[in-house]
Protein backbone atom coordinates (compact mmCIF):
# COMPACT_ATOMS: atom_id res chain seq x y z
CA UNK A 1 0.00 0.00 0.00
CA UNK A 2 2.99 2.33 0.31
CA UNK A 3 4.43 2.50 -3.22
CA UNK A 4 2.05 4.69 -5.21
CA UNK A 5 1.38 4.53 -8.06
CA UNK A 6 2.57 1.24 -9.56
CA UNK A 7 2.72 2.70 -13.05
CA UNK A 8 1.73 6.02 -14.53
CA UNK A 9 1.27 9.26 -12.67
CA UNK A 10 -0.78 9.75 -9.54
CA UNK A 11 -3.63 12.01 -10.51
CA UNK A 12 -5.08 12.97 -7.15
CA UNK A 13 -6.80 16.29 -7.64
CA UNK A 14 -7.73 16.96 -4.04
CA UNK A 15 -4.85 19.09 -2.87
CA UNK A 16 -6.26 20.69 0.25
CA UNK A 17 -3.67 20.23 3.01
CA UNK A 18 -6.35 19.16 5.48
CA UNK A 19 -7.43 16.27 3.29
CA UNK A 20 -4.65 13.95 4.42
CA UNK A 21 -6.15 14.08 7.91
CA UNK A 22 -9.51 12.88 6.61
CA UNK A 23 -10.18 9.25 7.51
CA UNK A 24 -12.34 7.04 5.35
CA UNK A 25 -13.36 3.65 6.74
CA UNK A 26 -13.42 0.65 4.39
CA UNK A 27 -15.50 -2.26 5.68
CA UNK A 28 -14.41 -5.89 5.26
CA UNK A 29 -16.92 -8.74 5.59
CA UNK A 30 -16.08 -12.43 5.14
CA UNK A 31 -16.09 -12.70 1.33
CA UNK A 32 -15.40 -9.03 0.55
CA UNK A 33 -13.08 -8.73 -2.48
CA UNK A 34 -12.51 -5.08 -3.25
CA UNK A 35 -11.59 -3.63 0.13
CA UNK A 36 -7.91 -3.28 -0.81
CA UNK A 37 -8.78 -1.48 -4.05
CA UNK A 38 -11.18 0.83 -2.20
CA UNK A 39 -8.52 1.64 0.40
CA UNK A 40 -6.04 2.35 -2.38
CA UNK A 41 -8.55 4.68 -4.06
CA UNK A 42 -8.96 6.56 -0.78
CA UNK A 43 -5.17 6.94 -0.51
CA UNK A 44 -4.82 8.06 -4.14
CA UNK A 45 -7.48 10.71 -3.52
CA UNK A 46 -5.34 12.08 -0.70
CA UNK A 47 -6.98 10.73 2.47
CA UNK A 48 -6.18 8.00 4.98
CA UNK A 49 -8.06 4.68 4.67
CA UNK A 50 -9.10 2.96 7.92
CA UNK A 51 -9.75 -0.79 7.95
CA UNK A 52 -13.10 -1.64 9.56
CA UNK A 53 -13.97 -5.26 10.41
CA UNK A 54 -17.61 -6.38 10.11
CA UNK A 55 -17.66 -7.74 13.68
CA UNK A 56 -16.42 -4.44 15.11
CA UNK A 57 -18.73 -2.40 17.30
CA UNK A 58 -17.33 1.09 16.69
CA UNK A 59 -16.62 3.27 13.69
CA UNK A 60 -13.92 5.19 15.55
CA UNK A 61 -13.38 8.68 14.21
CA UNK A 62 -13.88 8.01 10.49
CA UNK A 63 -15.31 10.87 8.41
CA UNK A 64 -16.97 8.58 5.84
CA UNK A 65 -17.43 4.86 5.10
CA UNK A 66 -17.05 2.78 1.93
CA UNK A 67 -18.77 -0.62 1.78
CA UNK A 68 -16.86 -2.34 -1.02
CA UNK A 69 -17.80 -5.05 -3.47
CA UNK A 70 -17.39 -8.81 -3.30
CA UNK A 71 -19.47 -11.75 -2.19
CA UNK A 72 -20.08 -11.25 1.51
CA UNK A 73 -21.12 -14.57 3.08
CA UNK A 74 -20.92 -16.12 -0.39
CA UNK A 75 -24.10 -14.28 -1.43
CA UNK A 76 -25.94 -16.97 0.57
CA UNK A 77 -29.67 -16.37 1.14
CA UNK A 78 -29.64 -13.13 -0.91
CA UNK A 79 -26.72 -10.88 -1.88
CA UNK A 80 -26.01 -8.66 1.14
CA UNK A 81 -28.74 -10.20 3.31
CA UNK A 82 -26.53 -11.68 6.02
CA UNK A 83 -23.92 -8.89 5.97
CA UNK A 84 -26.73 -6.45 6.71
CA UNK A 85 -27.01 -7.87 10.24
CA UNK A 86 -23.27 -7.66 11.04
CA UNK A 87 -22.59 -5.72 14.27
CA UNK A 88 -20.82 -2.89 12.43
CA UNK A 89 -23.78 -2.37 10.08
CA UNK A 90 -26.04 -1.19 12.90
CA UNK A 91 -23.41 1.48 13.72
CA UNK A 92 -23.24 2.51 10.06
CA UNK A 93 -27.05 2.67 9.77
CA UNK A 94 -27.28 4.84 12.91
CA UNK A 95 -24.47 7.16 11.76
CA UNK A 96 -25.92 7.52 8.25
CA UNK A 97 -29.31 8.44 9.71
CA UNK A 98 -27.89 10.71 12.43
CA UNK A 99 -27.82 14.50 12.22
CA UNK A 100 -24.13 14.25 11.31
CA UNK A 101 -25.18 12.45 8.09
CA UNK A 102 -22.10 10.23 7.82
CA UNK A 103 -21.29 9.82 4.11
CA UNK A 104 -21.63 6.15 3.09
CA UNK A 105 -20.81 4.70 -0.35
CA UNK A 106 -21.90 1.17 -1.26
CA UNK A 107 -20.28 -0.34 -4.34
CA UNK A 108 -21.77 -3.47 -5.98
CA UNK A 109 -22.19 -5.92 -3.07
CA UNK A 110 -22.00 -2.81 -0.86
CA UNK A 111 -25.01 -1.40 -2.75
CA UNK A 112 -26.85 -4.70 -2.17
CA UNK A 113 -26.03 -4.46 1.55
CA UNK A 114 -27.40 -0.88 1.65
CA UNK A 115 -30.71 -1.94 0.08
CA UNK A 116 -30.99 -4.91 2.43
CA UNK A 117 -30.31 -2.43 5.29
CA UNK A 118 -33.15 -0.20 4.01
CA UNK A 119 -30.75 2.75 3.82
CA UNK A 120 -31.61 2.76 0.11
CA UNK A 121 -34.91 1.65 -1.48
CA UNK A 122 -35.44 -1.19 -3.95
CA UNK A 123 -33.37 -4.31 -4.44
CA UNK A 124 -31.10 -6.14 -6.86
CA UNK A 125 -32.08 -9.41 -8.52
CA UNK A 126 -30.24 -11.65 -10.98
CA UNK A 127 -29.24 -10.01 -14.30
CA UNK A 128 -32.03 -10.41 -16.87
CA UNK A 129 -29.67 -12.40 -19.15
CA UNK A 130 -28.65 -14.61 -16.15
CA UNK A 131 -24.90 -14.31 -16.82
CA UNK A 132 -22.08 -12.73 -14.87
CA UNK A 133 -20.97 -9.67 -16.81
CA UNK A 134 -17.67 -7.78 -16.71
CA UNK A 135 -17.16 -4.75 -18.94
CA UNK A 136 -16.13 -1.12 -19.06
CA UNK A 137 -19.41 0.73 -18.57
CA UNK A 138 -20.37 4.29 -19.46
CA UNK A 139 -22.46 6.05 -16.78
CA UNK A 140 -24.09 9.45 -16.73
CA UNK A 141 -23.85 11.45 -13.48
CA UNK A 142 -27.48 12.55 -13.06
CA UNK A 143 -27.02 14.22 -9.67
CA UNK A 144 -23.79 15.98 -8.70
CA UNK A 145 -25.07 17.30 -5.37
CA UNK A 146 -24.58 14.12 -3.31
CA UNK A 147 -21.69 13.68 -0.87
CA UNK A 148 -19.97 11.39 -3.38
CA UNK A 149 -20.51 13.19 -6.72
CA UNK A 150 -19.75 16.89 -6.08
CA UNK A 151 -16.55 16.86 -8.17
CA UNK A 152 -18.44 15.76 -11.31
CA UNK A 153 -20.43 18.01 -13.64
CA UNK A 154 -24.16 17.31 -13.87
CA UNK A 155 -24.69 15.14 -16.94
CA UNK A 156 -21.01 14.18 -17.13
CA UNK A 157 -20.35 10.75 -18.65
CA UNK A 158 -17.74 8.57 -16.96
CA UNK A 159 -16.44 5.07 -17.73
CA UNK A 160 -15.77 2.61 -14.89
CA UNK A 161 -15.67 -1.20 -14.72
CA UNK A 162 -18.85 -3.16 -14.03
CA UNK A 163 -18.79 -6.78 -12.84
CA UNK A 164 -21.75 -8.59 -11.32
CA UNK A 165 -24.37 -11.31 -11.63
CA UNK A 166 -27.08 -9.86 -9.36
CA UNK A 167 -27.11 -6.33 -10.75
CA UNK A 168 -30.66 -5.83 -11.97
CA UNK A 169 -32.05 -2.91 -9.96
CA UNK A 170 -35.76 -3.17 -9.26
CA UNK A 171 -38.32 -1.24 -7.23
CA UNK A 172 -42.05 -0.70 -7.60
CA UNK A 173 -43.23 2.03 -10.00
CA UNK A 174 -44.21 4.38 -7.17
CA UNK A 175 -40.72 4.17 -5.66
CA UNK A 176 -39.08 4.67 -9.07
CA UNK A 177 -41.25 7.73 -9.76
CA UNK A 178 -40.33 9.18 -6.35
CA UNK A 179 -36.61 8.55 -6.91
CA UNK A 180 -36.80 10.36 -10.28
CA UNK A 181 -38.84 13.26 -8.89
CA UNK A 182 -36.49 13.79 -5.96
CA UNK A 183 -33.32 13.60 -8.10
CA UNK A 184 -32.20 10.47 -6.31
CA UNK A 185 -31.27 8.59 -9.48
CA UNK A 186 -27.57 9.47 -9.25
CA UNK A 187 -26.18 7.34 -12.10
CA UNK A 188 -27.72 5.87 -15.23
CA UNK A 189 -26.27 3.37 -17.71
CA UNK A 190 -25.52 5.01 -21.06
CA UNK A 191 -25.68 3.23 -24.42
CA UNK A 192 -26.24 -0.26 -23.02
CA UNK A 193 -28.19 -1.54 -20.03
CA UNK A 194 -26.00 -4.41 -18.80
CA UNK A 195 -28.48 -6.15 -16.50
CA UNK A 196 -32.07 -5.09 -17.17
CA UNK A 197 -32.15 -2.49 -14.39
CA UNK A 198 -35.38 -0.47 -14.27
CA UNK A 199 -35.08 2.86 -16.07
CA UNK A 200 -31.35 2.19 -16.72
CA UNK A 201 -30.60 2.98 -13.06
CA UNK A 202 -26.98 2.28 -12.07
CA UNK A 203 -26.96 4.06 -8.71
CA UNK A 204 -29.20 5.96 -6.28
CA UNK A 205 -28.98 8.02 -3.10
CA UNK A 206 -31.00 8.49 0.06
CA UNK A 207 -33.04 11.68 0.49
CA UNK A 208 -30.22 13.57 2.24
CA UNK A 209 -27.63 12.58 -0.38
CA UNK A 210 -25.08 11.26 2.12
CA UNK A 211 -25.76 7.59 1.29
CA UNK A 212 -25.03 6.55 -2.31
CA UNK A 213 -25.03 3.04 -3.81
CA UNK A 214 -24.16 1.84 -7.30
CA UNK A 215 -23.38 -1.44 -9.04
CA UNK A 216 -20.34 -0.35 -11.14
CA UNK A 217 -16.89 0.00 -9.56
CA UNK A 218 -15.37 3.50 -9.38
CA UNK A 219 -12.54 2.19 -7.16
CA UNK A 220 -11.19 0.22 -10.14
CA UNK A 221 -10.82 3.42 -12.21
CA UNK A 222 -8.54 5.58 -10.10
CA UNK A 223 -5.05 4.88 -11.37
CA UNK A 224 -3.53 5.52 -14.78
CA UNK A 225 -2.74 2.26 -16.59
CA UNK A 226 -5.16 0.11 -14.58
CA UNK A 227 -8.58 1.52 -15.37
CA UNK A 228 -10.81 1.29 -18.46
CA UNK A 229 -9.22 1.94 -21.84
CA UNK A 230 -12.12 4.23 -22.74
CA UNK A 231 -11.60 7.77 -21.45
CA UNK A 232 -8.85 8.65 -18.98
CA UNK A 233 -9.15 5.37 -17.06
CA UNK A 234 -9.28 7.33 -13.80
CA UNK A 235 -12.83 8.61 -14.00
CA UNK A 236 -13.82 6.89 -10.75
CA UNK A 237 -11.44 8.95 -8.62
CA UNK A 238 -13.99 11.77 -8.44
CA UNK A 239 -16.12 9.74 -5.98
CA UNK A 240 -13.32 9.82 -3.44
CA UNK A 241 -12.18 13.41 -4.02
CA UNK A 242 -15.85 14.50 -3.86
CA UNK A 243 -16.36 13.13 -0.38
CA UNK A 244 -13.04 14.62 0.81
CA UNK A 245 -13.97 18.05 -0.45
CA UNK A 246 -17.37 17.63 1.23
CA UNK A 247 -15.73 16.69 4.54
CA UNK A 248 -13.33 19.64 4.39
CA UNK A 249 -16.16 21.98 3.38
CA UNK A 250 -18.26 20.85 6.35
CA UNK A 251 -15.35 21.40 8.75
CA UNK A 252 -14.51 24.93 7.64
CA UNK B 1 -37.81 -33.39 16.16
CA UNK B 2 -40.38 -31.00 14.72
CA UNK B 3 -39.46 -28.57 12.00
CA UNK B 4 -40.98 -25.29 10.95
CA UNK B 5 -41.12 -24.98 7.18
CA UNK B 6 -40.99 -21.50 5.64
CA UNK B 7 -41.71 -21.03 1.92
CA UNK B 8 -40.64 -17.82 0.17
CA UNK B 9 -41.55 -16.88 -3.41
CA UNK B 10 -40.61 -13.97 -5.66
CA UNK B 11 -43.44 -11.42 -5.77
CA UNK B 12 -45.89 -12.12 -8.63
CA UNK B 13 -45.21 -8.78 -10.32
CA UNK B 14 -41.45 -9.37 -10.41
CA UNK B 15 -40.04 -11.24 -13.36
CA UNK B 16 -38.18 -14.27 -12.02
CA UNK B 17 -35.06 -14.65 -14.22
CA UNK B 18 -34.27 -18.12 -12.85
CA UNK B 19 -37.79 -19.38 -13.47
CA UNK B 20 -37.58 -18.01 -16.99
CA UNK B 21 -34.38 -19.98 -17.64
CA UNK B 22 -35.97 -23.17 -16.30
CA UNK B 23 -39.12 -22.82 -18.42
CA UNK B 24 -36.84 -22.46 -21.44
CA UNK B 25 -35.03 -25.72 -20.62
CA UNK B 26 -38.09 -27.90 -19.97
CA UNK B 27 -39.24 -28.34 -23.61
CA UNK B 28 -35.75 -29.42 -24.61
CA UNK B 29 -36.30 -32.49 -22.39
CA UNK B 30 -39.76 -33.14 -23.79
CA UNK B 31 -41.67 -31.52 -20.90
CA UNK B 32 -43.98 -29.41 -23.02
CA UNK B 33 -46.97 -28.98 -20.70
CA UNK B 34 -45.58 -26.12 -18.61
CA UNK B 35 -46.00 -22.52 -19.78
CA UNK B 36 -44.36 -20.81 -16.79
CA UNK B 37 -42.02 -21.59 -13.87
CA UNK B 38 -41.35 -19.56 -10.75
CA UNK B 39 -38.54 -20.56 -8.42
CA UNK B 40 -38.80 -19.96 -4.68
CA UNK B 41 -37.03 -21.04 -1.51
CA UNK B 42 -37.94 -23.51 1.24
CA UNK B 43 -36.37 -23.19 4.69
CA UNK B 44 -36.57 -25.91 7.35
CA UNK B 45 -36.05 -24.67 10.90
CA UNK B 46 -35.48 -27.53 13.35
CA UNK B 47 -36.80 -27.07 16.89
CA UNK B 48 -35.43 -28.98 19.87
CA UNK B 49 -38.63 -29.86 21.70
CA UNK B 50 -42.17 -28.65 21.32
CA UNK B 51 -43.15 -25.89 18.91
CA UNK B 52 -44.92 -23.35 21.09
CA UNK B 53 -46.91 -20.37 19.83
CA UNK B 54 -43.97 -18.17 20.85
CA UNK B 55 -41.49 -20.21 18.80
CA UNK B 56 -43.85 -20.13 15.82
CA UNK B 57 -44.12 -16.35 16.18
CA UNK B 58 -40.32 -16.15 16.20
CA UNK B 59 -40.23 -18.17 12.98
CA UNK B 60 -42.74 -15.80 11.35
CA UNK B 61 -40.67 -12.83 12.48
CA UNK B 62 -37.45 -14.39 11.13
CA UNK B 63 -39.22 -15.15 7.86
CA UNK B 64 -40.15 -11.49 7.41
CA UNK B 65 -36.85 -9.94 8.57
CA UNK B 66 -34.09 -12.28 7.37
CA UNK B 67 -35.40 -15.19 5.30
CA UNK B 68 -37.24 -12.93 2.83
CA UNK B 69 -36.77 -9.44 1.43
CA UNK B 70 -40.24 -7.84 1.34
CA UNK B 71 -39.23 -5.65 -1.60
CA UNK B 72 -38.90 -8.64 -3.93
CA UNK B 73 -40.33 -11.66 -2.09
CA UNK B 74 -43.43 -12.89 -0.21
CA UNK B 75 -43.52 -15.38 2.65
CA UNK B 76 -46.23 -17.69 1.29
CA UNK B 77 -46.25 -20.38 3.98
CA UNK B 78 -45.10 -21.00 7.57
CA UNK B 79 -46.10 -24.41 8.97
CA UNK B 80 -45.04 -26.99 11.52
CA UNK B 81 -44.03 -30.42 10.21
CA UNK B 82 -43.68 -33.21 12.79
CA UNK B 83 -40.66 -35.44 12.18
Amino acid sequence: MTELPLIGEAVAVAAHPRLAGAKIGVVTFPGTLDDRDAARAVRLAGATPVELWHAGTTLGDVDAVVIPGGFSYGDYLRAGAIARFAPLMSKIIDAANSRALLPVLGICNGFQILTESHLLPGSMIKNDHLKFMCRDQVLRVENNTTAWTGDYAAGQEITVPLKNQDGQYIADEKTLDALEAEGRVVFRYVGFNPNGSRRDIAGISNAAGNVVGLMPHPEHAVEAGFGPEIGSGTEGLGFFTSVLNKIVGDNK
Amino acid sequence: MPRIVVDVMPKPEILDPQGKAIVGALPRLGFTAFSSVRQGKRFELTVDGEVTEEILAQARDAAETLLSNPVIEDVVNVEVVEA
